[in-house]
């Protein structure tokens, strides 16, 4: 039923050009080419145009036209995604949404900004830091990935055990639908009148329709942030004495863990000081007023040795700090600088498992003979494995797969999930399966359906199709390894 | 407490219902019938006994439990590790569910500090209108597989489904608590409050009652009462959120209607209605006139208490959203058994 016509490329393109300026259409192959892949560049295609628009006018006017001539929209921010998720439609267009950059109110006393979705999410933060707030969630990108893109993928970072994902930290987003209409969703308070779409559309991975505006909350920033580097002769040890600091009723800032492949290879590239002897290392940030953290950092320091810490050192002061997670927030570059490319896993699993977790992954990394540098946001139970290959050997690239796959797998199989933060988009799109029967997939389904009947945002992608679309324009086989 | 799993027959009892058409009124410990939601009429289903801790791992800080489970059971339970539902949910009496709280969305004074039951939820199975029970989201603290399917139960009045079992997040109790009132007119409170809040503090809880300003401190001792000494006032015992807390103010008594106008915490005084301010600024607890109220920005009023509850009680939605809401409906209830009518007339 779903099949759709073949697209009048060239009635599209006509209508599009009475949309936009010159500059906000991208027509030729060539000036398109940094828009065929997000940040997951194993996934490439190219569009049929790139749209630019700056106005969310403009926007409306590009929806109403691909709804009417039923063309896919894929909608971008800054391509930092990392399951190929932005990844462009080879029959759609892709939707960029970078020039709406405009933050356009702080209100300070109300603790909340309103932008426009293309902002970026470190830019919130610095404009909200005169009135001494700050936008709580921090992914890795945040010098260039896009509040919108936050939205759609539901972002964490390293702060969200204490401050929650993107989810927890909006007030509002303004949607238009994929006919072009607009509504709010959220509001000013915290409840929701009907049901909570604003809940939906988090993470939603643009299926749902196209953000426009987003109302974030705001938090005042802590008085006082350090943090307490720690290196364990195991893993097991590090895993045990972060279940310990939790137990004790210490809910970190942030909580993170690193291997000793990842270890070695962040402290080559930033000299931070970490302890290359270490088989696993702890970086706990604990903030809030001087008093608590002083409190906070003797308890967890007594944690750490009585878990056997083979050495701990204590930010002394906001230079430390920094230099301390500067190792952490480089471990992927890092990585990268020990392999041509990796491939960054996003499981999230039971705390309690990641000893057995890691143990496993050593085990696979064996047998796929790829080595693999494990990062973790061990609060909350995100593992971020970085396996390495090289792209330049089709074999490499299978392995690498099927590697990256038996992770996930084995993150539902200790009772956890296939992705924390990055999202599903084209790359895990297989172990929906594994997560989901095929009940739950097609209630998902009838969401999307709700609405986007016609399936044309972000096609492919997020939710498997599963029965009635079989004959729908996918991506099987298509995309190129880069 | 009767700890039993009842979820194959509470989809028997789905099942049946479907087949027949035949609308459901879900019931846990039937605490908020006459709150937040219209009236109903309906064939009861009782969740009730279908209760009981399916795991709690106090060092992973998740919970789950079937939906019938009284909060004062998980409060207990959790309690014996130092741990809490930071959401702080009325328990009403004792009647009130897990699942109830879930459909209600119901939370404390806390919530613009430590959230609702919507933030705190990690994953939910549900039974839905093809009497299918599935799972969504799970026990830990980041999934962004597929729709966030639990949360959108969030004040959903269980019209989507029957909610069998929760997974949700749960924090240590803090180690230490305060009280601080100021005797202060509302506008000077709403004032007080948004400005308290910007400081990188303690702070928990501000609610304004009967000209009273109170602020609550709670976290780590030594932070608490260095605040308190910083922000003066007089300490007072901590009952008032308790009171707020469970709805057993005064402002909750009498039969008169009782108005919650969700709204930006700087919005200012509406003098005449407003009865009670609290989370932060953030609700106004009306009484009067309501209905003519021209509605602040992006606010959002409900009639919470009382009143006629076989009209609508929760504002009116433009059509765009009105037809997505009842597509949300369709997706999960084809054949609209669950709640009719609770959440909207057309829902």
């Amino acid at each position: 039923m779903n099949a759709l016509p073949a697209v009048d490329r060239n009635a599209l393109l006509a209508r599009l050009r009475e949309i936009l300026p010159a500059d906000g259409l991208i027509e030729d192959q060539e000036s398109q080419r940094p828009f065929e892949c997000d940040g997951l560049s194993l996934y490439r295609e190219l569009p049929i145009a790139v749209a630019l628009p700056d106005t969310v006018e403009q926007i409306q006017a590009i929806l109403r036209c691909c709804h009417s001539l039923q063309v896919p929209v894929v909608a971008r921010g800054s391509g930092t995604g990392l399951c190929a998720g932005a990844m462009p439609h080879p029959e759609g267009l892709l939707l960029g949404l970078s020039k709406l950059n405009r933050i356009i109110e702080i209100d300070a006393q109300a603790r909340s900004a309103r932008v426009q979705p293309g902002v970026t999410n470190l830019a919130i933060s610095q404009a909200a830091a005169p009135h001494g707030l700050y936008y709580g969630p921090d992914p890795s990108s945040q010098i260039a990935c896009s509040i919108g893109g936050n939205v759609a993928e539901n972002s964490g970072g390293v702060h969200c055990l204490k401050y929650g994902l993107t989810t927890h930290n909006l007030l509002a987003v303004d949607m238009l639908t994929v006919e072009g209409d607009k509504i709010t969703l959220g509001g000013a308070g915290l409840d929701s009148p009907g049901y909570d779409l604003l809940a939906l559309i988090t993470g939603s991975e643009g299926l749902l329709g196209i953000v426009t505006e987003v109302t974030v909350k705001l938090l005042p920033q802590p008085e006082l942030a350090r943090v307490v580097m720690a290196g364990f002769g195991s893993v097991r040890a590090a895993g045990d004495a972060v279940g310990a600091v939790i137990a004790a009723g210490i809910i970190p800032a942030g909580l993170e863990m690193m291997d000793a492949l990842a270890i070695s290879a962040a402290e080559d590239f930033a000299n931070a000081g970490y302890p290359r002897d270490a088989q696993a290392l702890l970086l706990c940030e604990l903030d809030g007023t001087e008093q608590e953290v002083e409190q906070h950092i003797a308890a967890v320091r007594e944690i750490f040795t009585d878990h056997g810490a083979t050495s701990i050192r204590v930010s002394a002061d906001e230079a430390e700090r920094a230099l301390l997670w500067q190792g952490r927030k480089s471990a992927f570059p890092a990585v990268g600088r020990l392999s041509p490319d990796y491939y960054c896993m996003d499981g999230t699993i039971p705390r309690s498992q990641v000893a057995h977790v890691l143990e496993e992954i050593a085990r696979l990394s064996a047998q796929y003979g790829l080595r693999c540098a494990n990062v973790f946001h061990a609060g909350d139970g995100n593992l971020h494995p970085l396996i390495m290959f090289d792209g330049g050997c089709p074999d490499e690239i299978a392995r690498a797969e099927k590697f990256g796959a038996d992770i996930l797998e084995l993150s539902v199989a200790v009772g956890g999930c296939i992705t924390g933060e990055h999202g599903v988009g084209v790359e895990k799109l297989a172990q929906m399966q594994s997560q989901f029967s095929e009940a739950e997939l097609h209630q998902l389904e009838d969401i999307k359906q709700a609405f986007d009947p016609g399936l044309t945002l972000n096609p492919g992608k997020g939710i498997p199709i599963l029965k009635r679309c079989q004959e729908y324009r996918s991506l099987p086989g298509r995309h190129g390894h880069g | 407490m009767d700890m039993a799993d009842r979820t194959e027959a509470l989809r028997e009892a789905v099942a049946a219902a479907c087949a027949d058409a035949s609308p459901l009124y879900i019931r846990g410990g039937d605490s908020k019938r006459k709150l937040i939601g219209r009236d109903c009429e309906a064939t009861p289903l009782d969740i009730g006994g279908h209760s009981g801790i399916i795991d709690y791992q106090p060092d992973e800080l998740v919970l789950s439990a079937r939906a019938g489970t009284p909060l004062v059971a998980l409060a207990d339970a959790l309690a014996e590790y130092g741990q809490t539902l930071p959401f702080e949910p009325p328990q009403l009496q004792g009647s009130a569910t897990l699942g109830g709280t879930l459909a209600c969305n119901l939370s404390g004074p806390a919530r613009p500090w430590l959230g609702s039951i919507r933030d705190a939820v990690l994953g939910v199975q549900l039974i839905n209108g093809r009497a299918q029970t599935l799972d969504f989201g799970g026990k830990v603290m980041k999934n962004v597989a597929g729709y966030d399917v639990s949360r959108l139960q969030a004040g959903a009045l269980g019209t989507l489904g029957v909610i069998t079992a929760v997974h949700c997040k749960v924090l240590p109790l803090p180690a230490a608590t305060l009280t601080l009132a100021y005797d202060m007119p509302a506008a000077a409170a709403i004032s007080t409050m948004c400005t308290r809040a910007l400081e990188s503090r303690p702070l928990t809880g501000a609610c304004w009652l009967e000209g009273r300003l109170y602020l609550r401190l709670a976290g780590a001792e030594n932070a608490v009462r260095h605040t308190a000494s910083l922000w003066g006032g007089e300490q007072v015992d901590d009952s008032i959120w308790a009171q707020l807390r469970e709805l057993q103010h005064p402002l909750f008594e009498g039969g008169e209607p009782l108005w919650r106008l969700s709204c930006a915490p700087n919005t200012p005084h509406i003098a005449q209605l407003t009865r009670a301010i609290d989370w932060g600024g953030a609700v106004r607890w009306l009484q009067g006139d309501v209905r003519t109220l021209n509605l602040p920005a992006g606010a959002h009023l409900t009639l919470f208490q009382g009143g006629d509850r076989s009209s609508e009680v929760r504002g009116r939605l433009d059509p765009v959203q009105q037809q997505l809401q009842r597509r949300i409906k369709q997706a999960f209830d084809p054949a609209g058994i669950f709640n009719p009518g609770r959440l909207y007339s057309w829902i």
